[in-house]
């Protein structure tokens, strides 16, 4: 048994072997290694939401989800790297990867498409059960919709669609996931009376 | 049956490639042997059948169905994770040995590691 928190198992969630080197695929899928409804943004808001969470099945999902979400973070990570890997300065260029490259070469950086670097304020932790948890909800429907249009843009590459897909299953997983402990949450909530409100607020001035 | 790039005709300890004539190889790589990477691949199916019924058993804990799978997958896991440990090298940092693998072993994210 291992006693760290974590432990790194080295080996990835999903087998990714891309044979054909391409910058500019690169360029598009490092959205979701660092862009607003990426990864990185999807365990760290999971892994933080989990401490406001109040019953066992919610701080377990989340819990488990923002973990899975980090073995996501390494294949994403992992598909930026083999499709730049080798490539030249002049092949970085071509693909529009020169900013990229003169900062961070052939590094894998958290940034969306766009180009600007990772930020938490695209992930909220309310500390409201409710609240944090309908944002689940829709960060998963985003992150299912990123997944989708890369593998329109992707579409020529199959060993890359091949993984896209497989990602972007995993989402709609966890969307259900994500529901059913809203579920529970509300039950909890209703059993108190105080339906659709956080449940952790004692001075609303209500009854309930 | 031997694959087709690395003519590796051993006996997968994972039993489970009988119609395999291309093992996803790329065949000059000794270390990525048919056995050893359709080994890893069904720990990793087997890592990824445990992942999902975790969290599925996370909102129904009372599933007794997804517990009996659960405990099934896991029992084979735990099994032919050490058996590839033996064979191939280290998959977790707490892998006793007399030589330190973990750095000599390709790591996940590089081509041909799978
Ligand atoms: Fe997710």
């Amino acid at each position: 048994m291992l006693t760290n928190m974590y432990y790194y198992v080295k080996s990835l969630q999903y087998p990714i072997n891309i044979r054909n080197r391409n910058p500019k695929l690169a360029k598009v899928i490092i959205s979701q290694y660092g862009g607003p409804d990426g990864e990185l943004a999807a365990s760290l808001r999971y892994l933080s939401q989990r401490f406001g969470m109040p019953d066992k099945k919610s701080k377990a999902i989340l819990n488990d989800i923002g973990t899975e979400e980090l073995a996501h973070l390494e294949m994403v990570g992992t598909l930026v790297h083999q499709l730049t890997d080798g490539a030249s300065p002049e092949e970085m260029e071509a693909a529009g990867l020169a900013p990229y490259y003169t900062d961070h070469g052939w590094g894998v950086y958290p940034q969306a498409a766009a180009g600007f670097p990772f930020n938490a304020v695209t992930l909220a932790v309310k500390g409201d059960p409710i609240a944090d948890l309908t944002e689940d909800l829709a960060a998963e429907q985003k992150a299912r919709a990123t997944y989708e249009k890369l593998i329109d843009l992707c579409k020529d590459d199959r060993d890359v669609v091949d993984v896209l897909k497989y990602l972007r299953e995993r989402e709609v997983v966890h969307f259900q996931r994500f529901g059913e402990a809203l579920n529970g949450v509300q039950e909890k909530l209703y059993q108190r009376n105080l339906y659709l409100t956080g449940g952790n607020n004692n001075n609303c001035g209500c009854n309930n | 049956m031997a694959c087709r790039n690395c003519k590796n005709n051993n006996q997968c300890p994972c039993q489970n490639h009988e119609n395999d004539s291309y093992c996803g190889c790329n065949g000059n790589n000794a270390q990525n042997s048919c056995t050893q990477r359709e080994m890893l691949h069904k720990i990793m199916s087997l890592n990824f059948a445990i992942n999902d019924l975790a969290l599925y058993l996370d909102t129904h804990p009372d599933d007794q169905n997804a517990i009996r799978m659960h405990c099934e997958y896991s029992e084979k896991q735990i099994e032919l994770t050490a058996e590839y440990q033996k064979l191939y090298g280290p998959l977790t940092i707490n892998f006793m040995s007399d030589t330190w693998d973990w750095i000599d072993q390709p790591w996940p994210w590089e081509r041909g590691a799978y």
